[in-house]
């Protein structure tokens, strides 16, 4: 349908003969397109075997082997995971509000409205989307590299990754500011910080308030598997568990996981709802 | 006292917005400017203050030349002229107190504006503003918790915080119904009357212009047509600003055809 409608608009008039030629000219080329992302898909799910029978024939009993194994989940060494467990909270907190004090700035850099030159919105622009495509995992063995184990590259993994993220929706808020306000403290003889801080903050501050607790959400899940790269945390338990293919105690490690991340989900909602 | 001469204003389309625009408004004087929608009445009182920049001509106020003044200058003379918005323009999240503080803005220091730490003087003034303005004990509601007309007193208050020399005020009434903006303008003609500033209002309800200007500028097609007495302003004059038949339109508010009938009778 809305392919039809986007050529409704742009396409040139009279390409067929008649109206209902047109017509269904229009339908066999939205057709063609469909058909054409249909083939990209099933290709990709052939080769990556995932439509496979044998191997799904043999791997699916495994995995319920291996679910056996895992079960009763194994707690005896809950004592050893409550500094991980608060590693990775700490971890998460701090890489986010690292990220949270880079991106104000580099914002208001990357958002047309307020930045100085087109050059410095290009640049930021770009150092945002690359800070974006390195994965958070691939920072940490490049921190864990640079600085050794422990929470610390845990923090600059999480936090230097979710600059992308965080920027880009900050310089979001920025462009959709109402102009009235800004226009205002320009007229009554204000400097352009003073603009920026008076006429254009108070209006982003809810949605910097939301993204940024949000991002510390999403920042807990990823600093669970942090500790797999030896970046601190709860995910090195994990990792040596599964490495002794002690499934029980991996299990009871992913339980607690799981109820650690409802919790700070339903805290991140509760305050977020605080600033709408 | 404020000098306009032949200030002109082409956009960027080649738009003639303003064309060899001349007055003088000298002392305390309301001056009301009128015209059709596109004469060029916003475009005229933003050049003033340059948040257009105009493409030629000159705007003195007092000695200071404005279209000379340079980044810092232009700020110290914005800060001589208080500016009143059709759409109020406050920021919404922050308190009223909050908005009528901003017309200081500009002559504090950042760290003072951030920590809120505005001289005791400007807060004294500010409850007295708010209570000459209508608004006692609003100091702490949110902006976008008023009315319309609370809103524009508000913003009315704050332009008066910056003690202007110079009211440029862009349709004050225009977002309002006609009762709350015969009293919104009722307002501010009081006050720029009582300290003594001249103001630049652009309306385009002609009733309000006749009922409450001291003087009425013309504007058609981004020229002065006609600049005098409002008791000078009969039909022909309408006819002249608006063009035949279109001028009766511009009178939206209730008993403006009274009040023409009111002038043109002294004429």
């Amino acid at each position: 349908m809305s392919v039809n409608h986007l050529e409704n608009r742009s396409g040139s008039p009279g390409s067929g003969d008649s109206p209902i030629d047109s017509y269904r000219e229009r339908w066999l080329r939205s057709a063609l397109k469909v058909a054409a992302i249909v083939a990209v898909v099933l290709a990709a799910c052939w080769e990556s075997g995932v439509l496979n029978p044998v191997v799904l024939a043999e791997g699916l009993p495994a995995l319920g082997a291996l679910f056996a194994d895992a079960i009763p989940p194994d707690f005896a060494r809950w004592r050893e995971w409550i500094v991980p467990l608060y590693d990775t909270l700490i971890m998460s907190i701090a890489g986010t509000a690292f990220a949270v004090v880079f991106s104000v700035p580099i914002a208001f850099l990357a958002a047309e409205n307020t930045s100085p030159h087109r050059l410095v919105y290009h640049a930021s622009r770009t150092v945002l989307n690359a800070l974006r495509a390195v994965p958070e995992l691939i920072m940490g063995i490049i921190f864990v590299a640079a600085v050794g184990f422990g929470v610390l590259p845990g923090v600059l993994a999480v936090g230097l990754h979710s600059i992308g993220m965080v920027g880009k929706f900050y310089a979001e808020a920025i462009e959709h500011v109402d102009d009235a306000p800004v226009e205002a403290t320009r007229a009554a003889g204000c400097s352009g910080l003073q603009t920026v801080c008076f006429g254009i903050f108070p209006q982003v501050l809810p949605q910097f308030a939301d993204v940024s607790i949000y991002r510390w959400e999403y920042n807990f899940r990823a600093s669970t598997v942090m500790g797999m790269v030896g970046a601190g945390g709860i995910g090195f338990e994990l990792m040596s568990a599964l490495k002794v293919m002690d499934y029980q105690q991996g299990m009871a490690v992913m339980l607690v996981v799981l109820v650690m991340v409802t919790i700070v989900d339903s805290i991140s909602g509760v305050i977020r709802r605080r600033f709408k | 006292m404020l000098t306009i001469d032949k200030l002109t204003k082409t956009y960027a389309d080649g738009h003639q917005a303003l064309r060899d625009c001349s007055f003088t408004v000298p002392g305390a004087q309301v001056v009301a400017v009128i015209g059709p929608s596109g004469a060029g009445k916003s475009t005229l009182i933003r050049c003033i203050n340059r948040l257009v920049a105009p493409t030629r001509g000159h705007v003195h106020l007092g000695d200071t030349d404005l279209t000379a003044a340079g980044t810092a200058g232009l700020r110290d003379v914005r800060r001589r002229i208080g500016m009143i918005f059709q759409e109020f323009n406050l920021i919404e999240r922050l308190t009223v107190m909050e908005n009528v503080l901003a017309g200081r803005l500009a002559t504090v220091s950042f760290l003072q504006a951030f920590l809120r730490r505005f001289p005791a003087g400007d807060i004294d003034r500010a409850f007295e503003l708010l209570g000459r303005v209508g608004l006692d004990g609003y100091e702490n509601s949110r902006a976008d918790a008023l009315s319309g007309g609370q809103r524009q007193r508000v913003g009315i208050a704050r332009a008066l915080m910056q003690e202007p020399e110079l009211l440029l005020v862009d349709e004050p009434t225009s977002s309002l119904d006609p009762k709350v903006a015969r009293s919104i303008m009722g307002l501010i003609c009081e006050l720029a009357g009582e300290r003594r500033i001249p103001a630049l209002i652009n309306i385009h309800d002609v009733g309000l212009a006749l009922g409450f200007a001291q003087r009425v500028i013309g504007l058609n097609g981004g020229r002065v047509v006609f600049d005098g007495a409002p008791e000078a302003v009969d039909e022909a004059v309408l006819t002249r600003i608006y063009g035949a038949d279109e001028w009766r339109d511009a009178f939206r508010q209730e008993g403006g055809e009274d009040m023409l009938a009111a002038g043109g009778a002294a004429s």
